[in-house]
């Protein structure tokens, strides 16, 4: 898939707290989470990040607790896809599982500033900063993974294991 | 080629001689866990795939604790959805005054034990490898999948072993050994790989102390928290359940990715400032930093060795007057054998408050939530910004005996620094 939106920088460690604070997991609805996305490390981010905009973060993103409400949040504020150096490996499972683009290109981060206009593409694994014009190699996923993405998340890869093994009727 | 624990738990789990650390293999687990804030995604999920029945009930659990006994109508809600799912699907299920937190509930019940795989969608579900389980948490689909399947995948993680010598002083316990480690190596410096903390020190670590530890292996980034099994683990599990289990051990020829040697001879009380568990110093060096609450409980520190520790500390003491001290069991049977030891008393004569078992506070629910620009010692295992209310309060974590020390100074403290009660 491809991808083409202004970015937001954020630093290392962004956790899963200031992503999407517990104070609002009352809740398992995806735009009531939305409004609260990023609120405690910036919070103007919600009220400001558009449709098919892009989250570039440093090393460790989305590290402390396991909710999903955090990849959830940030997909349903609109971001299209997260460019970061590394990410907490809960974090990485969520966002593959929901079906929330994300790529690991340290590179790419080091140079990046918030306003910065990128393209990425998560099948040829490249991102391309248009302002400095430098195109960067993402980290390939492993196939394992490719096929969850393939499938269209985690649960649809389940349901259709479940129907091939006669478990339930298609 | 050896391997370590971790690889051997999993190889068996996914019915392999070996395997090696980065490859992706599909293994069977034995305890699938979820709360009130993850149960209801992973309920919606779960029906997404059609099937009617979870794949083994026995080893599905859910334990509401972190919003209960409810704090509103919402999150009365989503505790209903789990209570419902579990009475229907017969899973094992812990309810409100007969539970607690849950990784503290799930040990007591003799439900995680050594060779495990056990899953959890809490990111704490490291605490397991106390026992030498391979233990880690997922999010709420992933749990789904689990429920439905009874496997799950999991890219076979390096192992890191953290080699604990010299002589452990006697006001150091887990928790400040695991912080000491998370300041050495950063909150991303296991990142994604096991941690095996072994070493003399280790052999003679009460398990208890041993929990601590592993509680927060994900703290450092990594997947999950291993302690080799012995004796005292035997003794331990022994209390709870007679249950069968095969422990692994780790073979001498085994891979490592890095191994830290940490000698702990001069390790003073630790604590970590804001807002990184990191962010480590020794207690006694902080100097003039007035609290407003000191919160003691959690899954890390809300066992009933640690309600000892601060009853020993607090006993004949009074709170600080401008300090709000809570105290909150990490289940019903610790609430009930501080009873019977009168450490309920105790806390209560010295002006702190005594709850039912919840999470609470621990990530801002409620029973003690930060207004802006208050400041907190807390036994609990995280200090991002806003994890106990206002993004702009602040949270320190500590061990229990600096915590009740701190609860008594209105400041940051060290045990050492409490006028010597007499008698003493
Ligand atoms: S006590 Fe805190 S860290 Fe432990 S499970 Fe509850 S919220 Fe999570």
């Amino acid at each position: 898939m491809r991808f083409q939106g202004k970015s937001w920088k954020f630093p290392d460690d962004v956790d899963t707290d200031v992503i999407i604070p517990a104070r609002y997991l009352m809740t398992s609805d995806e735009n009531e989470l939305a409004e609260h996305v990023m609120e405690d490390i910036d919070p103007e981010f919600a009220g400001n990040v558009k449709q098919g905009e892009i989250i570039v973060a440093g090393s460790n993103f989305g590290c402390g607790s396991s909710r999903e409400h955090a990849p959830i949040a940030i997909k349903a504020a609109g971001v299209s896809c997260i460019i970061a150096k590394s990410y907490a490996r809960i974090f990485y499972r969520n966002a593959i599982n929901i079906g929330l683009p994300i790529v690991e290109c340290p590179e790419a981060v080091d140079e990046a500033e918030t306003g910065d206009e990128f393209e990425i593409d998560t099948d040829e694994g490249w991102v391309r900063n248009t302002r400095t014009g430098k195109s960067y190699e993402a980290k390939p996923f492993p196939e394992y993974i490719k096929d969850i993405i393939a499938a269209g998340g985690l649960m649809a890869a389940v349901a259709k294991r479940v129907r091939e093994k006669g478990q339930v009727s298609s | 080629m050896g391997m370590t624990m971790s690889e051997k738990i999993l190889a068996r789990a996914a019915g392999r001689d070996s395997v090696e650390p980065g490859e992706i293999v599909e293994v069977a687990v034995d305890l699938v866990m979820t709360n009130d804030i993850t149960a209801p995604l992973s309920i919606r999920e779960f029906k997404k795939t059609g099937l009617e029945r979870v794949f083994d009930p026995q080893k599905v659990v859910l334990v509401p604790d972190h919003f209960v006994p409810a704090k509103d109508i919402k999150s009365a809600e989503q505790a209903k959805i789990m209570r419902e799912f579990a009475h229907e699907q017969g899973t094992l299920y812990f309810e409100v005054g007969r539970a607690g937190i849950e990784h503290v509930v799930l040990p007591e019940n003799g439900l995680t034990l050594p060779g495990q795989v056990i899953i959890g969608a809490d990111s704490h579900s490291c605490t397991y490898g106390a026992f030498n389980a391979f233990s880690t948490g997922m999010g709420s689909t992933d749990i789904a999948a689990a429920m439905a399947l009874g496997t799950t995948w999991v890219r076979v993680p390096p192992s890191i072993k953290y080699v604990y010598t010299g002589t452990l002083p006697e006001d150091i316990g887990g928790k400040d050994l695991i912080l000491h480690t998370i300041g050495l190596v950063g909150v991303d410096g296991a990142l994604s790989a096991a941690m095996e903390f072994t070493g003399p020190v280790i052999e003679k670590l009460p398990v208890d102390d041993r929990i601590e530890m592993a509680n927060m292996a994900i703290e450092a980034g990594a997947k999950t928290g291993i302690f080799p099994f012995d004796d005292m683990t035997r003794d331990w599990l022994a209390q709870y359940g007679d249950k069968p289990y095969e422990p692994v051990f780790s073979d001498d020829d085994a891979t490592y990715q890095e191994v830290v040697e940490i000698d702990v001879t001069n390790l003073k009380p630790v604590v970590a400032l804001p807002h990184l568990p990191s962010n480590t110093h020794a207690a006694e060096d902080i100097k003039d930093m007035v609290i407003q609450q000191v919160v003691i409980g959690s899954c890390t520190n809300g066992r009933i060795s640690d309600l000892r520790e601060v009853a020993k500390i607090l006993k004949g003491q009074q709170v600080h007057p401008e300090v709000r001290c809570i105290v909150i069991p990490g289940s019903q049977e610790v609430a009930k054998e501080a009873t019977k030891e009168g450490l309920t008393d105790i806390f209560l004569d010295a002006g702190a408050i005594f709850s039912t078992s919840t999470c609470g506070p621990c990530l801002g629910g409620y029973m003690g939530v930060l207004a802006e620009g208050e400041r907190c010692v807390s036994t609990t295992n995280r200090n991002f910004r806003g994890r106990m209310g206002h993004r702009n309060a602040e949270i320190i974590l500590a061990g229990p005996q600096v915590a009740a020390a701190s609860a008594i100074l209105g400041r940051v403290a060290s045990p050492n620094q409490l006028p010597v009660a007499v008698g003493d």
